[in-house]
């Protein structure tokens, strides 16, 4: 099925992307009301929430280019010896932008 | 005897897992200061919101339909992605699909705030997650783990970030090729950096290292060998499985 994007077309394209997204952001909230929150629960949910954001970064760190592994390194090492994100995000941002000046 | 109750508040702060039933308050003040929390990170939101809003003209979508999907959808790499399937006609089943798989992350962060959105009426349960965003959802969940109230950092922080992603959108639409090459700046990286932040702020032991490396492992083998944008899904799955099978000593 495709739709036109001139008109009004755009605009249904549109709200079916909203439509979608809000399906994945009232989802995970609604499947969980029915789950009891069992220590096991508990202990799935908070491996979990890390899990996503190193399972995110994993493919950006192995397939980016140097300027990005170069940038992930700096914060990475910034945050432990800093531990304070801000620094450690714009240090990152900054080695990135220096070395693919070079 | 307050020994005990301050033994086990300092264990609450300790814990990971634990879920502490008062963090979850949302009033007018802790939302403010939640949006006031977010501004710096944004500054940054506002320049991935304007290479959007740039790219966005580049297919010929015209302005308003532009920051109305900006409003909308509020899903940066999803947007970035509708875009690439973008045309005269769009195939809307594909479209569809790949949004999903692209946001199916917001699934899990809702499953990962259930514990602390339980709390809330069902109304301000779905409210606060129409603004669910990687950024205030790492940050607030950083907060909930500590033991700190964070329900006004992650809805004040949506709306910050919200605002500022259309505020973005607007002005890639007018001033977007000042910026001739966003990557040369390093600025493709901004969430990659903030995640991994993040990451890295949270608690560290041998347990964690263990549940990444077979999130980080499983995830790429997705990335590889599976179809297009699950490899977030499965990698986090996979930590979550092996965070529920070695579980923490329960205290």
């Amino acid at each position: 099925m495709t739709v036109e994007t001139t008109g009004f077309g755009a605009l249904i394209i549109i709200l079916v992307m909203a439509a979608v997204t809000l399906v994945t952001r009232w989802g995970g909230v609604y499947v969980m009301s029915f789950v009891p929150i069992s220590y096991r629960i508990r202990q799935f949910i908070s491996a979990m929430s890390g899990s996503v954001l190193v399972a995110l970064l994993t493919p950006l760190a192995i397939n980016g280019d140097n300027g990005a592994r170069l940038a992930l390194l700096t914060t990475a090492i910034s945050m432990l010896i800093l531990k304070k994100p801000l620094p450690a995000i714009a240090l990152g941002i900054l080695a990135a932008a220096l070395y693919r000046q070079i | 005897m307050p020994s005990i109750d301050c033994e086990n508040e300092l264990k609450g702060r300790r814990l990971l897992s634990d879920f502490d039933a008062n963090l979850h308050e949302l009033n007018y003040k802790n939302i403010w200061a939640g949006f006031k929390q977010l501004v710096p990170i944004s500054l940054f939101v506002v320049v991935f919101g304007l290479a959007f809003g740039l790219a966005a003209t580049q297919v010929g979508l015209d302005n308003p339909s532009i920051i109305v999907m900006s409003a909308l959808v509020f899903a940066g790499a999803s947007q970035f992605a509708a875009l690439e399937l973008w045309g005269t006609q769009v195939a809307i089943i594909p479209l569809a699909i790949t949004i999903f798989a692209i946001n199916a992350r917001h699934l899990l962060m809702g499953a990962t705030l259930y514990p602390w959105l339980r709390h809330l009426p069902p109304a301000k349960r779905y409210g606060v997650m129409l603004f669910v965003s990687d950024a205030n959802w790492a940050m607030s969940m950083q907060a909930f783990s500590r033991g700190e109230p964070a329900m006004g950092l992650l809805f004040g922080g949506g709306l910050t970030l919200w605002t500022f992603w259309i505020l973005g959108t607007w002005l890639g639409l007018y001033f977007g090729s000042a910026i001739q090459d966003p990557v040369s700046l390093g600025l493709d990286m901004v969430m990659g950096c903030f995640l991994l932040a993040m990451v890295f702020g949270g608690q560290k032991n041998l347990r964690i290292l263990v549940i990444w490396v077979v999130a980080a492992f499983s995830s790429l083998m997705a990335y590889w060998y599976l179809p297009a944008n699950s490899h977030v899904v499965v990698g986090a799955l996979a930590g979550g499985i092996l965070g529920a099978l070695w579980m923490e000593k329960q205290q």
